[in-house]
């Protein structure tokens, strides 16, 4: 996978530089956008993975899936990062400010970056185990479905927050912006997965190393 | 009534109960022996239904209204009174005619005297005895208790004695126990871990 | 119906514990008071009217943190919930028992305060209250499952109010719109919204964080 990883993401970046055709309104800043919404979505699908995960911890008991759970927050929250970052430098470009109100996804995704380290704030205050697992699955679902809800808070907010309200491209993009698009996505994707991968295998066997060192010191 | 195989319980990487079988029929008194930290208290809070096994097969053959579990803390709130403790238990356990049988039961523990104090006020030995008392309440089919001489004083001991005696015929035991010895007489099994 | 008279039971044991104690809503209620008065002093005198029912919110939240924080004080001492936890009882029984017991520490907390902006910003309208209802159920709901998840760990104190805020924050766009925005029912039909997907969670949720 990491291979493909690496070809799409390329091909995406420089499809993204290159070739995409330049966007009337917003000149060649607009091009984070190839790379800020598909860091978004791919953010939105981690956290995803991880409630999905942890429903199936808390469905079966099989403590393999703590793991997978915790590695895809943990990929949803890097990801979230980059986006608030990759959003920022955007709104910098492009409208000559480092932060905006008014821009829906930048907002949303700050309120599920304070969730999700108090996520990690919650794992690290409890002992390792069972307990530790179905609590952070539990805590996993509540922010899966705090999604939708703040992003409702949010768009309810904009009456009285008063948003200064930017055009930007939307999904009214030509034909050779969407191909560009979806490119950077797939590669975007790619390579959540493949450092959701990597990082599992190595956490696993992390786990295996203390486990046979405490059946060597049980003799 | 407790029919485990394999049973095992993993806090990360560390094994507290490894491969464990047991079983206990009705009206069994098995006894759990091991030094600290073998697992005494992880396998009971797991017949329990506290805890759920990280791997291996356990059946309970018993509701939760009839399992009464004697812990190392003694579940009591300690701002309420021994009487309004028992009370809330007697309404959790849907137990009938809570009044006699929490009166009988902190007679027999030699606390009535003591129920309309504050369980915070209480001394070691006390709480242990009313926590037998919680123990007992709703009359349990099968008792897991955890080292339940720990803390009692000389009257305690013999009160507790005296318990189990009457109560070995009618109901199964699980009994974790730094101190065998002491129980062998009642013990129709035992358990080393 | 076994489960309302649970609910009751355990609703009421929290109740009596804090009539013992007399700790956690004295304490509320003069923490409301007191942040309400510096707000008054942080804000400048020409601010704006809706300004201040943003700062309602936030003390409102602040106290419920306060009190809720507290929630599972007695069950975290030596293990007290394992008794609950124990008997016959629905493990969600044990959750709305102290959603129900929050919810009046934190309505008692508020006949004082939704006075007392009246009387120091400016008064009160039916929306804010209906919101003020409304948002109690949510907060209460929600945190009454993060407590417990909090006392389950160390430095619950300082956990409890980070796995609260975030969450937490829908609800302050709710009940400052239903003040402040055009249209309140809007606000408080999202805080409706909140109040059921949350409730139903946690409801759901609560048996996992309780056992192990």
């Amino acid at each position: 996978m990491a291979v493909a990883a690496a070809v799409v993401l390329v091909a995406g970046v420089a499809l993204a530089l290159l070739w995409a055709p330049e966007d009337a309104d917003q000149g060649p800043s607009q091009r984070i956008f190839y790379v800020h919404v598909p860091i978004a979505l791919t953010a939105y699908a981690c956290f995803g993975w991880g409630a999905w995960k942890a429903l199936r911890l808390l469905w079966t008991g099989d403590q393999r899936y703590d793991l997978e759970s915790y590695t895809a927050v943990h990929m949803g929250t890097i990801f979230g990062t980059l986006t608030l970052v990759t959003g920022s430098i955007w709104a910098r470009t492009s409208w000559g400010v480092w932060w905006s109100w008014g821009e829906r996804q930048l907002v949303l995704f700050l309120i599920l970056f304070l969730f999700y380290a108090a996520y990690f704030m919650l794992r690290f205050s409890l002992p390792d185990g069972p307990g530790r697992a179905r609590i952070s699955a539990v805590y996993a679902l509540f922010g899966v479905v705090l999604i939708p809800i703040s992003f409702l808070a949010i768009r309810l907010a904009e009456n009285f927050i008063h948003p200064i309200v930017f055009t930007r491209d939307g999904p009214q993009m030509s034909g050779d912006m969407f191909f560009t698009f979806c490119v950077c996505l797939a590669g975007m994707v790619l390579l959540a997965g493949t450092l959701y991968l990597n990082e599992l295998a190595g956490k696993r066997l992390d786990l295996r190393l203390r486990e046979l060192r405490e059946a060597l010191e049980l003799g | 009534m407790i029919r485990a195989r394999g049973l095992e319980r993993r806090y990360g990487a560390k094994r507290v109960l490894r491969g464990v079988d047991l079983d206990v029929e009705r009206g069994g008194f098995t006894l759990v022996t091991g030094r600290n930290g073998s697992g005494k208290t992880t396998l009971l809070r797991l017949v329990a239904g506290l805890a759920a096994p990280t791997a291996g097969r356990l059946e309970v053959d018993v509701e939760r209204g009839q399992l009464g579990f004697l812990s190392h803390e003694p579940l009591v709130y300690r701002e309420l009174t021994a009487i309004e403790n028992l009370r809330l238990y007697a309404r959790l356990y849907r137990v009938p005619e809570p009044r006699e049988r929490i009166g009988m039961l902190l007679e027999r523990f030699a606390l009535w005297d003591a129920r309309n104090e504050r369980a915070g006020s209480y001394s070691r030995g006390m709480l242990q005895r009313l926590a037998l008392c919680r123990t007992l309440l709703h009359g349990p089919e099968l008792l897991l208790l955890d080292e339940p001489y720990s803390g009692l004083d000389a009257e305690g001991v013999d009160l507790l004695d005296r318990e189990l005696a009457e109560r070995r015929g009618s109901a199964t035991f699980l009994v974790a126990t730094h101190d065998p010895e002491r129980l062998a007489p009642l013990a129709s099994g035992a358990l080393a871990l | 119906m076994t489960y309302a008279r649970d609910v009751a039971a355990l609703a009421r044991k929290d109740l009596l514990l804090e009539l013992r104690a007399r700790e956690t809503l004295p304490a509320m209620v003069l923490f409301v008071l007191a942040t309400l008065v510096a707000f008054r002093f942080a804000l400048p005198a020409d601010a704006s009217e809706r300004a201040s029912v943003g700062l309602l919110w936030v003390a409102i939240l602040f106290t419920a943190l306060l009190g809720i924080t507290r929630a599972f004080i007695p069950e975290r001492e030596q293990r007290v919930l394992d008794g609950l936890v124990l008997s016959p009882v629905d493990r969600s029984a044990i959750w709305l028992g102290k959603v129900v017991a929050t919810l009046a520490f934190l309505g008692a907390a508020e006949l004082v305060a939704l006075p007392a902006f009246g009387l120091f910003f400016e008064s009160v309208t039916w929306s804010t209250v209906a919101a003020v209802a409304l948002a109690d159920v949510g907060i209460c709901a929600v945190g009454a499952i993060l407590a417990a998840m909090a006392a389950a760990g160390r430095a619950r104190e300082l956990l409890f109010p980070l796995l609260f805020l975030p969450l937490s924050l829908p609800i302050l766009v709710g009940g400052v719109g239903a003040a402040v925005g055009g249209d309140p029912v809007r606000y408080l039909a999202f805080l409706a919204l909140y109040d059921g997907v949350f409730a139903i969670l946690a409801w759901a949720s609560f048996e996992y964080v309780v056992t192990e």
